[in-house]
């Protein structure tokens, strides 16, 4: 086919009629319509990792990274995380077994896991920042702070969504729009640990070395 | 220091009322009053005949709640035009005041008001009407050329309009409640950080920009769901028009680059609100970071406006030369890397910033390569037009002037591309006559000739000639009178945004300027005076679905076209499918099925009348109503979700009936 091509010309039928089409059903975007989403929210985790990138050296003669985290603490934190998804997968499997109440089970661990995290977050930003290490305190602090949080108000209404979603699984059960609802949430929980992997590689573990 | 700021700002909070006070109601403020007084009046005059007339349900019925895309469609292109003349109005109260504030004189506006004036312009301009002109033809035009019957997510699409409606209210609320930010469009800190900019001005641009944002972004997602899910059986992805591929384009742009703009403005809101020190002089903050990360944003911004224009000339100039495009695939190549391109070149806009002379060159070099491209697309529109049999209809001036004028732009932004030039001119008006010669020769010009264009589908009736022409010719020859002025200017080095100069010798320029602007103000009146006109005589301007005869899928439908668009299911064989099925006579069957579609809903609306308020209240610093707000958002939204009845089938009955009514029309 040349470059500057005009239409093909070929045979042509219209619509045939009753039968032969249907109201022509497409299949649901709502997955690539997810995943279009989830790549805009990368972005912006992009942003905030660029930023710590640029300013998490700049102390303002303030603590440093050594002097705050402990990697104990940050090694639990991430555990939970990814067991979390672990479970959610198992709860995935449960569900495309049309297994309603293990995957019910499983859903309730995946949350338990996910509000352990939580926890454990916001008592370490709570002890930061009774220590005098705030946001405020240094451009690093600050980076750190947006960073870390934004990830944390994501697996929070990561947790929300958990939540509603598991009332509207006993309400109407492992229907076609449930399933769609469940995949695109664990396409979201996912999408968090692999954010948590990148923040504990760049912000925890790299800064401790 | 972030002590500071807390003082200040905790001086005059109060627990219910936050930092509001009479103290900011303009009243002693003329110019302010009148508007207001204007608004009121003209406000009220709608409400009683909207009572009057008993279309309070119809309104709610018809298009508040309605996830028609073409509907949402029109309701951006309204919100674009309201907007548009607010910040015309700013535009001649700056031209007049630089007309007249030379060698001493002080003009009529003080500085205080001249740059809230200049920052509203450019934030209105880009945000609420660049932005909702294109996002409105897009929402028309490119669901009917890929034969769907909505967009991918209907419900998401009216919750997209009605957030960006509620971020356009909230700039406008800032006129008269308070003041608006007097920082310049992009906000550049620290002049825009919590020491220098003190008032609720810049947390007015933070959350209208926010809240709008929210609904940018989700259109952008969905309309690229849309051209990937719902297109027409058989239409590949190079069979779609033209002006398909530029909004795929745009659409990934804007789900890339937007969410750059959001991390980056709430940043900058947290060094307001809680001390952090992103872009602050102090305590390691980077100001620098922020130019450099507004940027990212602002140049794919710039192409997210044009592209879908560059898509609007390819229709109008195939379908008025009565031919196939020139080169369709150099055209959707073209596109393509345009659109790669627009995320390297961003740093081209602060060469001064003093990054060395290996990163300006690298990026002066890629803004150039930026214009091959651009070129080839101005040659294929050229060669469509060769040996064609040319109509020269009205949306064929404004393509013709486009290309001329956006030609002339282009070479001016290829001048600006060389760093040494730039040192000489960043800043003066020469940038501000290039970007204006770009986009009113480019965006302003195709949306007008998207609006000529598409009226007909949209309505049923053309506009009326005359009065479309006048359009033309105002703002063309006034665009001339209005930026060749600020080129010359530039170059003797006035700077942008100033509300004063000594230089006498500069005046008359200015002066000629402010004539060509009043001839703009000729072609927005003509505009309104053409729609006016031509809603008295749509009987006399009716027209049929194909008044232009025209190539792609829009245009098989009736005009205006019924709610599910097509009554049946079209098989597309290849490009410019329309002009093939005029060839092969295709009469649409008789034989109805019920059309699957789904329902309206308030929720959208809704929801963005609560983000509205919690804007207004994080301006204030109402904490209550801030938290009341936001949790009535996140509720109402879970509540959504709740529902799980949200489509229904059109019986055949009514199909039927809705076909039959616009044959005989």
């Amino acid at each position: 086919m040349t470059m500057l091509d005009t239409p093909v010309t070929g045979p042509v039928n219209g619509p045939d009629g009753p039968d032969s089409h249907p109201d022509h059903h497409h299949e649901s975007p709502t997955p690539i319509g997810f995943w279009i989403y989830l790549m805009s929210d990368c972005i912006i985790f992009g942003v905030l990792f660029a930023t710590y990138a640029v300013l998490g050296y700049n102390y303002a003669g303030g603590p440093a990274p050594k002097d705050l985290f402990e990697a104990d603490f940050v090694l639990i934190e991430t555990a939970l995380l990814l067991f979390s998804s672990i479970t959610f997968g198992v709860a995935m499997l449960q569900a495309e077994a049309h297994r309603l109440d293990t995957a019910l089970k499983w859903l309730v661990v995946t949350g338990l896991l996910g509000l352990g995290f939580i926890g454990m977050e916001i008592y370490e930003f709570n002890h930061l920042i009774h220590i005098g290490a705030g946001p405020d305190r240094s451009a690093f602090l600050s980076a750190f702070f947006v960073l870390v949080g934004t990830h944390g108000l994501h697996v929070t209404g990561g947790l929300i969504w958990l939540v509603t979603l598991c009332v509207q699984l006993r309400m109407h059960g492992l229907t076609t729009a449930n399933m769609r609802r469940l995949s695109t949430l664990s396409m979201f929980w996912h999408f968090l640990d692999l954010i948590w992997i990148g923040v504990f590689s760049f912000v925890y573990l790299v800064r401790l070395i | 220091m972030s002590t500071e700021v807390v003082e200040t700002t905790q001086e005059t909070v109060s627990p219910i009322f936050g930092r509001l006070s009479l103290d900011w109601i303009p009243y002693h403020e003329p110019i302010l009053v009148g508007t207001f007084l204007a608004i009121v009046l003209g406000g009220l005059a709608v409400l009683a005949v909207m009572t009057r007339y008993r279309l309070w349900v119809p309104f709610w019925k018809n298009w508040v709640t309605t996830v028609d895309h073409k509907k949402i469609g029109i309701m951006y292109m309204v919100l674009g035009f309201i907007m548009m003349v607010r910040g015309f109005a700013d535009a001649l109260m700056m031209r007049a005041q630089q007309a007249l504030a030379a060698g001493g004189a002080e003009g009529y506006l003080p500085p205080h008001h001249f740059d809230q004036v200049f920052t509203a312009h450019g934030v209105i301009m880009i945000f609420f009407v660049a932005m909702a002109f294109v996002t409105g033809i897009m929402n028309f035009v490119m669901p009917t050329q890929i034969g769907a019957r909505d967009v991918a997510f209907p419900f998401l699409n009216n919750f997209s309009f009605w957030m960006t409606v509620a971020g356009a209210l909230l700039v406008n609320v800032s006129l008269f409640v308070g003041e608006f930010a007097r920082v310049g469009w992009l906000a550049f800190p620290p002049l825009s950080g919590a020491s220098f900019s003190t008032g609720p001005g810049m947390d007015y641009y933070l959350w209208s920009l926010q809240i709008a944002g929210v609904g940018t972004t989700l259109s952008g997602i969905n309309l690229i769901a849309t051209i990937f899910k719902m297109r027409a059986p058989g239409m590949k992805l190079f069979d779609m028009p033209v002006f398909t591929w530029t909004a795929l384009c745009t659409n990934v742009l804007i789900v890339a680059a937007f969410p750059v703009l959001t991390a980056t403005l709430t940043l900058l809101t947290l060094d307001r609100y809680l001390g952090t020190h992103f872009f602050t002089n102090d305590l390691g903050g980077n100001a620098m970071m922020y130019v450099n990360l507004i940027w990212i944003w602002g140049h794919p911004e710039v192409y997210i406006l044009i592209l879908p224009i560059f898509g609007v000339f390819s229709e109008v100039v195939a379908t008025f030369s009565g031919k196939p495009l020139f080169g369709y695939k150099t055209m959707v190549w073209a596109t393509a890397c345009i659109m790669v391109l627009s995320f390297v070149v961003w740093l081209h806009h602060f060469f001064t910033m003093g990054s060395g002379a290996s990163v300006n060159t690298f990026f002066g070099i890629t803004t150039m390569i930026i214009a091959v491209p651009t070129g080839v697309k101005v040659f294929n529109w050229l060669f469509t037009m060769y040996k064609g049999s040319v109509r020269l209809e009205v949306p064929m001036l404004w393509t013709l002037g486009f290309i001329v004028t956006f030609t002339i732009g282009g070479m001016t932004g290829v001048l600006l591309a060389v760093p040494p030039v730039d040192f000489q001119l960043h800043n003066t008006l020469f940038l501000i006559a290039h970007f204006h010669n770009v986009i009113i020769g480019g965006v302003v010009f195709g949306v007008y000739a998207a609006v000529t264009y598409w009226w007909p589908k949209a309505f049923g009736f053309r506009l009326d000639d005359k009065w479309s022409k006048r359009t033309f010719w105002f703002w063309c020859i006034g665009f001339y009178f209005a930026f060749l002025p600020l080129y010359a200017l530039g170059l003797m080095g006035a700077t942008r945004r100033m509300q004063q100069y000594m230089d006498t010798g500069w005046q008359i320029y200015f002066i000629i300027a402010a004539c060509g602007a009043v001839l703009i103000a000729f072609g927005i009146l003509s505009t309104f005076i053409g729609f006016a006109v031509s809603i008295r005589n749509r009987k006399a301007l009716a027209c049929g679905p194909d008044p232009w005869n025209a190539r792609t899928l829009e245009w098989a439908t009736q005009s205006p076209p019924a709610p599910y668009n097509f009554p049946q299911v079209i098989e597309v064989h290849g490009r410019d499918e329309f002009w093939r099925m005029k060839q092969t006579g295709f009469k649409w069957s008789t034989h109805y099925t019920p059309i699957h579609m789904p329902k309206g809903t308030g929720t959208g609306a809704v929801i963005s009348l609560f983000a509205l308020a919690f804007g207004f209240a994080m301006v204030w610093y109402i904490w209550w109503l801030a938290i009341l707000a936001l949790f009535a958002c996140i509720a109402i939204g879970i509540a959504h979700t709740f529902n799980y009845n949200r489509d229904y089938y059109i019986p055949v009955d009514e199909v039927a009936h809705t076909e039959s009514k616009g044959a005989t029309a």
